[in-house]
């Protein structure tokens, strides 16, 4: 099978799981459009028609939410208006901004089932990281050039993400403790922490009564990509493309991605082969978490500027679902991060032009996840044949162990 | 009554499961089912018992064509299978657990008539000699009694058509017999058997009718009373094969392996291994004989360093390694053909090349630094697919997807690509057929004539007399008794095995 007909196999599931999450949200939009049905005993085909109309609508303002309006863009970029330019392609920058911690949080969760860990816990280590780069900053503020902050905060993010991610990993390893139970606690831990943090009024932004950091962007900031006005899209994003590739590369390439890989599969057969099964559980969570607090990091000195409590609003969680609807791949993370980031901008224009409400998108992106997790149901609606279940099918024998 | 399947063909993609088979057998008659792994035995079973539906061709049951939609359909028809695996819930009582799914109820309410069933359980095992104690927990049975709850099962639900699927993998010597005083009672009081097995002289032994399946085809009938084993084998394989690999006295040389007093704990912290000890030397092949669950198990993985040992021994080459890490043990060169290598010898969902390298990955030439060399990796796996004879479409084809010989080879091509002193092999040929069997016994030999010690763990009468150049029976986590090769017989490993010790009389 050549490489390109198994690239098609493999993306067939995830786009058509997307397609059919779209489709399903066109009917929820068809059948909650009351103003058009309510005509359908007078003027069905207009009825019908306007509600589809409305469904086009919707669609067109969440694409043009996602990823700006080409026209709009082009004329920008003739004139060769800054403000213009930045105005235009500001929502295709927006998506890239949302995509980037779920790039994180989603590379975090991959590497984790990869080696058989379910990493619940990223949202917590998305936050502690956050709150180790907030304090490194603040300690540093003034102290030390701005370049050398910037790494020091990245580095700490890092570093307590991974202590955040290798705590139920030697738990898991020493003790047996599963961890999806303390990934879970940890991150209450985690919350309430960053929450004990914020009350100090060293961190605390002057003069707020919330638990909100200070504005770090004056002391810190990743550089932007683009120097326009009202842009917030940062070198942080390539740091996560980069992150993509390694943990592609550690995954594929190296003996420890070997190990990770092959206990993730059978722990009793890494065991068999002399691996330790422990070890690779704790590398795992720790680089797990270590991805997850690095993501924390880049946005609290990066795109959002400070901390707050409702940072990760869920990252860490969604994560799962689009690690899942990745296949765990590296490269699939990330175009699902894309995804995700184009609906959640999409889905704000659209609340705001045809009046949808922006739940919608949840109610999409839950059918996406849904659909993904049972494939049988996407190869019944669209017919597609399953290859691999059908060879597994065919062997039998090869499957039937004493005699 | 008389089953006659006529033309069946099921094709999946890629493979032609069946072709065009044609069986029949008479009512009273036990028709002896052979072929190697992959031959559509299951398939074709599968067809009979309702779970698939063939592509084509029919079933008559007494002259009459039937459909099966699914097996509902063909117990109802009066088909009934004895599964490899026993489908009981260990929790329930004989009677519950063969009435289970074909309860007679009383009553308004609809309660389980326990009586009613006890009483025809009772007259079915009286009837067919199949001894069971009706109120006793299938968890505290013995395997082969529990086999018996099966076969009850599928009667209770007037089977007129049994089929077993290699019903004596899980047995003893013993046991076996008595299954086959059973499927003779059966037959004579008028129940179709089909027996499908790839234990030659079992069928020599129990059937009236052989038929051989081979890559989906019927490869021939045989008559029992005068085939013999080595037509037979032929016959399945489709070349000549040899049965006993032939091999020259052993050479022993230093001992290599050596076992004291040795004592390990199972799972649930009892004790498995009981004092054993032993010595192999370089160049002689050492059978563990012995009916499965007997601390062989244990035993293995204590030496190999998977298991933390009680007290006691061991040392490898002169080096202790009781407490050693699999991969200080491993690193000493020793090879481990692991007892499930479903489970532990391969992981399904890598390919062959990775698993090729599965216990040397972090060495040279594989890895420089932690890093992956793949292109070595990729000449070295090819090569070994090639010296080993894998049947693979490729070097990137899951494990998991090869059929049991190939994976066999797969674990026995890695294990022995490096040099070795001492080869571990737990019931290596499990599961394999004719073919595979011979395969996996010339590398073994093999590696015996090239100075290496060998233990082998093996169950099978027929093995343990086919390559042990010394025999140790293993009971109840002793060895009860160490023969020669050239001392042993069916009937003394049989006693041995069942638990008497040359001190005479039944240990248990």
């Amino acid at each position: 099978m050549s490489r390109v007909t198994s690239l098609f196999r493999r993306a067939a599931i995830p786009v058509l799981s997307v397609v059919t999450g779209l489709l399903f949200g066109g009917i929820v939009i068809v059948l909650t459009d009351f103003d058009h049905l309510s005509q359908i005993g007078t003027d069905p085909v207009g009825a019908i028609g306007g509600a589809i109309g409305g469904v086009v609508d919707a669609y067109g303002a969440m694409l043009s939410g996602a990823f700006g309006d080409p026209t709009r863009i082009l004329t920008a970029l003739q004139t060769g208006d800054g403000a213009d330019i930045a105005k235009a392609i500001r929502p295709i920058t927006e998506t890239l901004v949302a995509a980037m911690p779920l790039i994180f949080a989603g590379l975090a969760v991959a590497i984790s089932f990869r080696a058989g860990m379910f990493n619940i816990g990223a949202d917590g280590q998305l936050l502690l990281g956050a709150l180790g780069a907030t304090i490194t900053a603040i300690v540093l503020a003034d102290k030390v050039p701005a370049p050398v902050i910037l790494v020091a905060s990245i580095g700490a993010a890092t570093v307590v993400g991974g202590a955040w991610g290798f705590l139920p990993g030697f738990l898991k390893a020493r003790t047996g403790a599963h961890e999806v139970i303390t990934t879970i606690m940890l991150t209450y831990v985690a919350k309430l922490l960053v929450f004990f943090a914020l009350r100090s009024p060293y961190l605390r932004a002057a003069g707020s009564t919330s638990p909100i950091s200070k504005d770090l962007t004056p002391i810190v900031d990743v550089p932007n990509i683009i120097n326009l006005p009202g842009l917030r899209l940062d070198y942080g994003f390539v740091v996560a493309l980069l992150m993509a590739v390694a943990v592609s590369w550690l995954l594929f390439k190296t003996t420890k991605g070997f190990e990770l890989r092959a206990a993730g599969f059978s722990l009793s057969a890494a065991r068999y082969a002399g691996m330790s099964a422990g070890g690779s559980m704790i590398v795992a969570m720790t680089l797990s978490g270590a991805l997850a607090g690095m993501g924390g990091g880049l946005m609290v000195i990066g795109t959002v500027g400070q901390l707050s409590l409702d940072l990760s609003n869920g990252i860490g969680f969604n994560a799962i679902a689009l690690a899942l609807l990745a296949g765990l791949r590296p490269s699939g993370v990330v175009l699902a991060a894309l995804l995700f980031g184009a609906l959640t901008q999409g889905g704000k224009l659209m609340g705001v032009e045809s009046g949808i409400p922006f739940d919608l998108l949840f109610f999409i992106m839950a059918l996406v996840i849904m659909f993904v997790a049972a494939p049988g149901l996407i190869r019944g609606m669209w017919r597609i044949k399953s290859k691999p279940a059908a060879e597994i099918e065919a062997t039998p024998a090869s499957k039937a162990t004493p005699a | 009554m008389r089953l006659e399947l006529r033309d069946i063909t099921k094709q999946f993609p890629g493979v032609l499961a069946n072709d065009r088979i044609s069986i029949s057998a008479d009512r009273g008659k036990v028709l002896g089912m052979l072929g190697e792994n992959g031959a559509g035995k299951t398939t074709l079973m599968n067809i009979l018992s309702g779970l698939y539906k063939p592509d084509s061709g029919q079933i008559f049951i007494d002259g009459e064509e039937r459909t099966f939609d699914d097996p509902v359909a063909a117990i109802r028809a009066g088909v009934g299978m004895v599964h490899q695996h026993f489908m009981l819930v260990p929790v329930f009582d004989v009677v519950e657990a063969v009435a289970l799914g074909a309860e007679t109820v009383t009553g308004f309410l609809g309660t389980f008539d326990r009586a009613a069933a006890r009483k025809r359980i009772v007259e079915l095992s009286e009837q067919y000699k199949l001894e069971v104690d009706p109120d006793a927990k299938i968890e505290n049975l013995p395997v082969g009694v529990r086999q018996r709850v099966e076969i009850l099962k599928a009667l209770y639900r007037h089977s007129d058509i049994l089929v077993l699927d290699e019903p004596s993998a899980v047995l003893t010597p013993y046991e076996t017999e008595e299954l086959f005083a059973i499927i003779r009672s059966l037959a004579a009081g008028g129940t179709t058997v089909i027996f499908i097995t790839h234990k030659l002289n079992e069928v020599l032994e129990v059937a009236d009718d052989i038929v051989v399946l081979r890559r989906g085809r019927v490869a021939g009938t045989a008559d029992p009373k005068s085939a013999t084993r080595q037509q037979l084998a032929n016959l399945m394989v489709g070349r000549d094969v040899e049965l006993i690999v032939p091999k020259g006295p052993a050479k022993p040389g230093d001992v290599v392996l050596h076992v004291e007093n040795l004592q390990v704990r199972d799972d649930r912290l009892e004790m498995a291994v009981k004092g054993v000890d032993l010595e192999v030397r370089a160049g002689e092949i050492v059978v563990i004989a012995g009916v499965q669950g007997n601390g062989q198990t244990e035993l293995v993985e204590a030496i190999t360093g998977l298991r933390p040992i009680d007290s006691g021994q061991i040392t490898i080459g002169g080096h202790h390694t009781e407490k050693s890490s699999p991969r200080h043990v491993s690193d000493l060169g020793v090879a481990h053909i692991p007892e499930d290598r479903g489970r532990d010898g391969l992981i399904d969902y890598m390919t062959v090349a990775e698993n090729y390298i599965l216990d040397s990955y972090h060495k040279a030439p594989y890895s420089r630094n932690g890093i992956f060399d793949l292109k070595a990796v990729r000449e070295r796996a090819a090569q070994g697919v090639k010296d080993f004879d894998i049947r693979t479409p490729s070097i990137d084809t899951y494990a998991g997807s090869l059929s049991g010989g190939n994976q066999q080879k797969v674990v026995v091509a890695r294990e022995f690509s490096v040099p070795v002193q001492l080869v571990l092999a737990a019931q290596p040929t499990r599961g394999l057929d004719v073919g595979s069997i011979e395969y996996i016994h010339r590398r073994l030999i093999e590696q015996r004539d090239g100075g290496a010690a060998i233990l082998l763990v093996s169950t099978e009468l027929d093995e343990v007399l086919a390559v042990g150049d010394r025999i140790a029976v293993m009971f109840d986590g002793k060895i009860v008794g160490i023969l020669a090769g050239e001392d042993a017989t069916y009937e003394n490993l049989g006693l041995l095995m069942g638990g008497a010790s040359f001190g005479g009389g039944l240990a248990a």
